[in-house]
């Protein structure tokens, strides 16, 4: 548990600074693999006919889902399979990890088939004390979502608590 | 039945999904997320050792409330905006029931819109991950 802790100017100065693209696979196979992880039993999720009778191009993604990182080695987070640059910035030497909240704006359609490109940037730093986990690192972070076509899909904004 | 705007009423509760996720469902998550943290499968790992258990992840309870949704919208129109915050620790095998209830229906630049207040709860009433949706119904 932290005593203390403080944003230093270097971690300040990373807020707004934009990640490098990375590309966000949506394939039926993934869209099966998500909504299989999550439990539905939806066939609209997992049978193109049935979505294409449901009104959709091909499997949706179902809602939270915003494809699948790329997995390049050395690249990509073995934990977490995103980029690992994403988290590179931001020295703060907190080992625990919790996840605070998840906001998700659908501005387009995202079906299988479709390749999304996600740029990532910190846009807040908060410190905050619990009773519990001592004094805690609050980052969000928002990333931005745009289709093969250039189409802003998605915008995500979450929070982690570091601690 | 496709739902329409005409049978939205507010106050009206979207039907609950009851889960009770094994470690088994967390790794399919884990699968089909791509988070492969180790405290979502991993007695062993530190952090999960100092919580006495793994624990549930977020995100599946975020995606639980999608699926919450989703099945009431059964499709006939499309989530604008979903969120959720993580409140509280769940455990594996521990009821988790995702539910909601429709806060406010109202018509802007002509699209039929509604506010939908959602949540996890436990057993004993606890709600761990509370979220709100925005979706528009298509007729």
């Amino acid at each position: 548990m932290a005593e203390s802790f403080e944003i230093t100017e270097e971690m300040r100065s990373q807020i707004g600074q934009e990640s490098d693209p990375w590309t966000y696979e949506v394939t039926t196979t993934s869209v099966r693999a998500f909504a299989r992880g999550v439990g539905y039993t939806d066939p609209v999720y997992y049978d193109v006919a049935a979505a294409k009778q449901a009104g959709y191009r091909s499997l949706p993604a179902p809602p939270t889902y915003l494809g699948t990182p790329v997995f390049l080695p050395g690249r990509s987070s073995d934990t977490f399979s995103g980029p690992v640059a994403t988290r590179r910035g931001l020295q703060h030497g907190l080992k625990g990890l919790l996840d605070g909240g998840t906001e998700t704006t659908y501005l387009g359609d995202v079906c299988a088939g479709d390749t999304l490109t996600a740029v990532s940037k910190l846009v807040d730093l908060e410190v905050k004390e619990s009773k519990s986990l001592g004094k805690m690192l609050v980052t969000t972070q928002e990333t931005r979502y745009t289709n093969q076509d250039g189409q802003r899909v998605a915008v995500q904004r979450g929070q982690a608590i570091f601690y | 039945m496709t739902l329409q705007w005409d049978d939205v009423k507010e106050g009206q509760a979207l039907p609950e999904i009851r889960k009770a996720p094994g470690v088994t469902q967390l790794v399919k998550y884990a699968a089909g997320s791509g988070d492969f943290n180790p405290l979502h499968h991993d007695y062993a790992f530190p952090q999960a050792k100092q919580l006495g258990s793994i624990i549930v992840h977020g995100r599946f309870k975020y995606a639980s409330l999608g699926e919450v949704v989703s099945n009431w919208l059964g499709h006939a129109g499309r989530i604008r905006s979903i969120s959720c915050q993580y409140r509280g620790m769940d455990f594996p095998d521990k009821p988790l029931i995702c539910g909601g209830v429709v806060r406010r229906k109202w018509v802007e630049g002509g699209e039929k819109l509604v506010e939908l207040e959602l949540w996890t709860k436990t057993e004993d009433g606890k709600n761990t991950t509370p979220g709100s949706a925005v979706v528009a119904l298509r007729s």
